[in-house]
């Protein structure tokens, strides 16, 4: 119910794109081609999970793109130069991400900074350390990357469900329950509406902004790590700019800019949009690939104004409501 | 466990309390005691820190000294998640609910029922319609909170804490935007919650509801504790003079004569004035110097009447005319173009901006009237708001405060400053006098008379019976979105009101409330 509307937007332009696409090239309406938009927007699912949760929560967290960048860079180094296996490389580089995001979220709370101000710097921070590990490229050779690219579940059809967009799907449906059926979820939307009456009303406003970055970190580490598969490679200039195709996602999928309202389901529809323009965009072939960013610039435009007016309605004198009462 | 009770105990004592914002020394030493299964109201002018005592007990706010102790054990609560896990359940000043939760969210954030870490949206739903229903309102429990009135969010509120079931409740003003039935709803819980053994904080400027309920009273003035005494051994004028530090000036009905209006021009008038769905067509005549009240029940139409008049809402028939001429009425630019002004009663909402000062909000309306390339000079602002400062009494007397940090009475002040500052030919008043003290509140009613005498017309909403019979001129009762009569000259009293709102029969009133 909470953020329906919007959702129901974002499904609309969806099923419209595609339906448009599909009717240009009816090749697009393949399991080939979706299994493919899952796999090569699988990174990008998963960070946007947790960029659902900050914004909700009324906050914005800059450094996802610069933690995946570190991600894939560690767990390379880690694995080809250090010697680590892999599983031990995953758990760390989890683990500090995960208490790199806590520290962001502790510092905004103790300090009552704002969070744009704060992850901006934690940006800086993880591409700066990710520079200091390696400037170039280093490929990673593991036997598991191979298993793991190669794995795949056929679908009807020939399309293949990669083990990357598995964990994706795995992740968006968890973050869904998560926000939608537990307390924590519910707390996310409170400190959305207002941080101070949230406190006022007995929720621990400190612990949960500390989880919810901590939360947004941890997903972007297991998106660094999906994306090291995807390229098997680590790069510290990988993923640079995703925060943004990432808040764009979550914008377009009828999440609250301002905090408050939002679902999980409409950030993984937004993911899936920007994924079909891309793929439309391929298609074409004689379209630059920056049509993608122009075309999700116009999209994030509509919807912002159109949340502005949905937010506007919303505003208007409760007459209906307090006749129901009466 | 009640029996154990040793009934004069005291559950919650407060020792020496002082604190300070800056300069200002918001609570001075303040000592509070509460008993078991006792209401005691804490009662004072406006800023004379009752929110403040209510919020360092509560661990809102740190405090400077002193100590509290509940149940005879030493507390020092740091957040209200604190003070609720130690036994207290507090409904702040400010309607502290989420609007963008559902209701159901609202009254059991943060402890939900759950099974397998997973909430059961069912039940709590079911057991929100139940707790509601306790206090007469029948309501969509998974609708947003914010799509309903402030006296339901404010009912919400308190059913949350009443049902937090904790051994002190403590309620900063929560008949503020309340009517009749729904505070004697309160009041019957109220006494069941006091005979299980609970003790109740109770602040309110209304001294009729202080003398129903409560059985002893604490008096604070400019943060020091006054006295405290038995409510039953409190005469109503020695109470007054504990608040004040003097004399109340009697406020006497200075109704002018029914005749006297006849002979004024009309200043403003609708006809046909309606919107479907919202408020019936009426027909509305205000003269120079005019007081209208609206009297009705909570959802009767009375602001949404204002709102109308106002610009606030479009009406979708009708006429408006100023001084005879037609006008239109699209929004509320139109109103303050044809020199309205309206005081909302949502002012946290739709009136006060917290973070500018009090000379920033007072001039705010002036200036957009004027335009932004006439902008008013510094020296005019500060004469200005020196003056309404004065005028209205603002405490503290600072116009570069910023009015979030103002007490809740003063903030109300400060709308009206704005309106009056500029210098309207009609003034809607959405109930002027909430939350504000019994000086003051004598104060504005003075003022009301006053601009009246100079030409201005006033429509006032207020559910004060009392109140409206002092100054209107005439009043409009409404009833289910209607205005339904229309009293004037001798024909208003609180009897004939309270007759036209229940005129078909009682049902109807108590039918508009379940
Ligand atoms: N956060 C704050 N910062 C600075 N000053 C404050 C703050 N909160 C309250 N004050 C000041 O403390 C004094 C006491 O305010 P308080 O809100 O306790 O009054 P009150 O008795 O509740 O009044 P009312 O009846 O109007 O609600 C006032 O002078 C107010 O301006
Ligand atoms: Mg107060």
């Amino acid at each position: 119910m909470r953020g329906l509307p919007p959702v129901l937007i974002t499904t609309i332009v969806l099923v419209a794109g595609f339906a448009a696409c599909a009717m240009q090239f009816p090749n697009i309406a393949s399991t080939r081609v979706v299994g493919n938009l899952l796999t090569d927007n699988a990174f990008l699912g998963i960070v946007a999970v947790g960029m659902t949760f900050v914004i909700i929560s009324g906050g914005i967290d800059l450094s996802v793109g610069s933690v995946i960048g570190f991600t894939t860079v560690f767990v390379a180094l880690a694995i080809e130069r250090w010697g680590v296996p892999p599983l031990i490389a995953f758990v760390a580089i989890l683990a500090l991400s995960a208490a790199f995001g806590a520290a962001m979220g502790a510092v905004i709370h103790v300090f009552d900074l704002p969070p744009f101000i704060v992850t901006l710097a934690g940006m800086f921070l993880a591409r700066g350390a990710s520079f200091l590990l390696s400037t170039e490229s280093v490929p990673i050779t593991a036997p598991v990357y191979s298993t793991v690219s190669d794995f795949a579940l056929r679908m009807p059809g020939g399309g293949r469900l990669t083990a990357i967009a598995i964990i994706m799907l795995v992740i968006v449906i968890g973050g869904a329950l998560l926000l939608h059926l537990t307390r924590f979820g519910a707390n996310v939307y409170a400190l959305g509406g207002s941080r101070a009456t949230a406190s006022l009303m007995g929720v621990a406003v400190g612990k949960m902004t500390v989880k919810i970055y901590m939360l947004s970190s941890l997903l972007a580490g297991i998106a660094g790590i999906v994306f090291s598969f995807y390229t098997s490679a680590g790069y510290s200039l990988s993923a640079v700019g995703v925060e943004l195709d990432t808040i764009a996602a979550v914008v377009i999928g009828g999440t609250l800019l301002t905090g408050g309202q939002g679902s999980v389901i409409g950030t993984f529809l937004g993911v899936l949009i920007q994924g079909m323009i891309q793929t439309y965009i391929n298609f074409d072939g004689t379209l630059s690939s920056w049509w993608t960013k122009i075309a999700t610039g116009v999209l994030l435009f509509a919807f912002i104004a159109l949340q502005q007016a949905l937010v506007a309605l919303a505003r208007r004198p409760a007459a209906k409501r307090e006749g129901a009462a009466t | 466990m009640q029996n154990s009770l040793d009934p004069a105990a005291p559950l919650l004592e407060v020792r020496g309390i002082s604190k300070s914002f800056g300069a200002v020394h918001a609570l001075q030493e303040v000592d509070f005691t509460l008993r078991a299964g006792e209401i005691h109201a804490l009662l004072g002018e406006n800023g004379a820190g009752k929110s403040t005592l209510i919020k360092v007990v509560t661990g809102v706010f740190p405090r400077d000294a002193g100590i509290v102790r509940i149940g005879g054990e030493e507390i020092a609560p740091r957040s209200a998640k604190a003070a609720l896990a130690a036994g207290i359940a507090t409904v702040y000043q400010e309607v502290n609910l989420l609007p963008n939760l559902s209701v159901a969210q609202n009254l059991f954030l943060d402890r939900q029922p759950m099974r397998f870490g997973i909430v059961r949206e069912g039940e709590m739903r079911r057991r929100a319609k139940a707790l509601l229903a306790d206090f007469g309102l029948d309501i969509d429990v998974a609708a947003p909170l914010g799509s309903y009135s402030v006296a339901i969010q404010h009912v919400t509120a308190i059913a949350r804490a009443v049902d937090l079931s904790a051994r002190v409740l403590i309620l900063d003003e929560p008949t503020a935007s309340l009517d009749r039935h729904e505070v004697e709803i309160l009041f019957r819980i109220m006494r069941q919650l006091a005979k299980r053994g609970i003790g109740i904080v109770f602040v309110s400027h209304f001294l009729d509801q202080v003398y129903e309920i409560s059985h002893r009273i604490t008096v604070l003035r400019n943060g020091r504790l006054v006295g405290e005494r038995e409510t039953a051994s409190l005469p109503r004028l020695e109470l007054i003079r504990l608040m004040l530090g003097r004399e109340l000036a009697e406020t006497t009905s200075a109704r002018a004569s029914a005749g006297e209006h006849k002979a004024r021009e009309v200043c403003v008038s609708f006809e046909n004035f309606g919107k479907a769905g919202y408020v019936a067509p009426f027909n509305l005549e205000l003269r120079h110097g005019e007081v209208v009240g609206l009297a009705g029940l909570l959802g009767s139409g009375r602001t949404e009447t204002a709102r109308l008049v106002f610009g606030a809402e479009r009406a979708d028939r009708g006429q408006a005319r100023v001084e005879g001429a037609p006008v239109r009425l699209q929004s509320p630019r139109d109103g303050v173009r044809h020199g309205f002004g309206y005081c909302p009663e949502e002012r946290k909402t739709e009136g006060i901006v917290a973070e500018l000062t009090v000379r920033e909000n007072i001039v705010l309306a002036l200036q957009a009237k004027r335009g932004l390339h006439r902008p008013l000079s510094r020296r005019e602002q500060d004469e200005i708001a020196r003056r309404y400062v004065k005028m209205l009494d603002i405490r503290p007397a600072d116009p570069e405060r910023p009015v979030g940090l103002l007490s809740g009475g003063n903030q109300q002040k400060v709308l009206l400053a704005r309106w009056l500052a500029t210098s309207p030919r009609l003034l809607v008043l959405d109930e002027p006098t909430r939350g504000i003290d019994v000086g003051a509140h004598a104060e504005i009613i003075r003022l009301i008379r006053e601009l009246c005498d100079d030409g201005l017309s006033l429509l006032v909403i207020s559910s004060e019976l009392d109140e409206i019979v002092t100054y209107s001129d005439r009043v409009v009762v409404l009833r289910d979105r209607a205005h339904i009569e229309e009293l004037a000259g001798e024909a208003i009293d609180v009897g004939n009101i309270l007759a036209a709102i229940a005129a078909d029969s009682v049902a109807v009133a108590l039918e508009a409330h379940t």
